[in-house]
């Protein structure tokens, strides 16, 4: 069994399959601590888990929260809002100022792609990507495999198609990487606009038809349609984007009736998927929830034991930093 | 220097005895079940727990007990050590437990699994069961049964190989040069 060497957790691109093999196996372990009537084990205790989301999310960090609780850390929660980045502070400082409160894992997400790439370099301690810009987001991306591998029973030689904003999204991204390393078949699918024609490079099929692109899949993933993003540049109107790549009852007849849906949310209702398939038998989006937390405990534990010894970069100044 | 401790049939002796002497002490003592830490006190005790059962002519439930979060050296280690599934398909309140493991040593995994079995429930009483007891214990714990007591130094490696996971059954001593 490979063991984790890494101190950080920046995205599924430059990992190994037998390193995405480690997390869903030690997340299929952690699992079963969340259903005990005592929800919590000792093993980070006395460690810090700063949780510093510059950008809104209530799902993710939740689900980080938990799980870090779940492994008795200690948790230090900024938001974007309320924190120094406001006033100006470059998110590296801000990094290094968590860093020398002694945090041992800083779990970072921003809008703008490399910044967790960045602050880890400038710091020793542990940074896990909560996602960044249109970059990765790649507990999610584990997530997913997970829940497929749960639900199929394997990942190898699925068809996967992933439908929406391929563009902006970094679930997307990550998905792609981890599901093609573990032998599945990604197929894109969405408005010309939104999904970019070069991804074929990265092992994808693209279909701009979602009932063609839907015909043999064993898991369909729909993405949010970022309304705060201004899509509709992207796309003529809402009301077109789901009458072509909408998922409802009459796309899903055609494709395998054990298809799975999933969705990393929150899911905008009657828009990428119609209420009644988001609540259907074939959704597993709750699913995809309740694992988030398995996984993000087996990323944080992983990682928080990895960053003892290990060398770092050291710190280069950079006169203004990257800024928020 | 290489020595053999125990042969397969010394294992299954063993067992059996200690399957034998925890009937005799927990007779009419409630519900009896068998934990076993992973992964070689697991395989002895689905054995042990298999003989009971001949025994007693009534189930008795066994689980496998995974104790990596609750080590007490888990921060001073270079890398997290991987974490297998605990698996305790009854509720462990109110039974009493026999936690098995392959050889008590520092006395330090044992501790952890009964911080382990706490966050699962209350047993209404744990009792412990090892194959081989090689003594140097650092924690004040002590095992209710005991296949072989094994006289050695602290450095020797004592290693207990069983057919489910190693292919054969055998203890052996390898005494390390100091």
């Amino acid at each position: 069994m490979t063991h984790w060497t890494r101190k950080d957790l920046l995205g599924l691109e430059e990992l190994t399959k037998e390193e995405l093999e480690l997390l869903l196996q030690q997340a299929e372990a952690f699992k079963e601590v969340s259903l005990r009537p005592i929800k919590k084990v000792p093993a980070l205790r006395g460690r810090t888990v700063a949780l510093c989301f510059l950008e809104p999310s209530t799902r993710t960090r939740a689900s980080f929260e938990l799980a870090a609780k779940r492994l008795s850390a200690d948790i230090l929660s900024f938001q974007g809002a309320s924190s120094s980045i406001v006033k100006g502070e470059s998110v590296l400082d801000t990094a290094r100022n968590i860093e020398a409160m002694r945090v041992d894992v800083l779990v970072l997400r921003h809008n703008t792609s490399g910044v967790a790439a960045a602050v880890a370099r400038g710091v020793r301690c542990s940074v896990v990507n909560a996602g960044d810009g249109s970059h990765e987001h790649p507990t999610q991306g584990l997530v997913d495999l997970y829940t497929i591998r749960e639900k199929k029973g394997r990942i190898e030689g699925l068809n996967v198609v992933i439908v929406g904003d391929i563009l902006h999204s970094r679930v997307a991204r990550s998905d792609l990487w981890g599901l093609t390393k573990m032998g599945a078949k990604v197929t894109l699918c969405g408005p010309p606009t939104l999904v970019p024609i070069v991804m074929e490079n990265l092992g994808a099929r693209i279909s701009y038809r979602l009932e063609e692109a839907l015909e043999g899949a064993d898991v369909v993933i729909a993405l949010r349609l970022q309304l705060e993003r201004q899509q509709e540049q992207y796309i003529p109107s809402f009301r077109e984007y789901t009458r072509l790549y909408g998922i409802d009852r009459a796309k899903l007849e055609r494709a395998k009736p054990d298809l799975i849906v999933m969705h990393p949310g929150p899911v905008n209702r009657g828009l990428e998927l119609s209420p009644e398939v988001a609540d259907g038998p074939q959704s597993v989006i709750l699913d995809q929830v309740t694992n988030g937390i398995a996984v993000r405990m087996a990323a944080l534990y992983l990682v928080s034991g990895a960053h003892q010894g290990q060398a770092t970069e050291l710190p280069e100044p950079s006169p203004q930093g990257v800024r928020a | 220097m290489k020595g053999s401790v125990l042969d397969a049939e010394g294992i299954r002796k063993s067992v059996a005895r200690i399957a034998h002497e925890i009937v005799e002490r927990n007779r009419n003592n409630g519900r009896l079940c068998v934990v076993g830490i992973r992964t070689r006190g697991d395989h002895l005790a689905r054995r042990l727990a298999k003989i009971l059962q001949e025994i007693t002519g009534s189930p008795v439930p066994v689980g496998a007990l995974d104790i990596t979060l609750y080590r007490d050296d888990l921060s001073r280690l270079e890398a997290s050590p991987v974490v297998h599934a605990t698996e305790i398909p009854f509720d462990v309140s109110g039974c009493r437990i026999i936690v098995v493991d392959d050889v008590l040593f520092t006395g330090r995994t044992v501790r952890a699994a009964m911080d382990a079995l706490a966050d699962l429930g209350r047993p209404e009483a744990v009792e412990l069961a090892v194959l081989v007891d090689r003594g140097h214990r650092e924690l004040p714990i002590k095992p209710d049964y005991v296949g072989k007591n094994l006289p050695t130094a602290k450095e020797d490696l004592v290693q207990v190989r069983l057919t489910e996971s190693d292919g054969l059954d055998e203890v052996v001593i390898e005494a390390r040069a100091a």
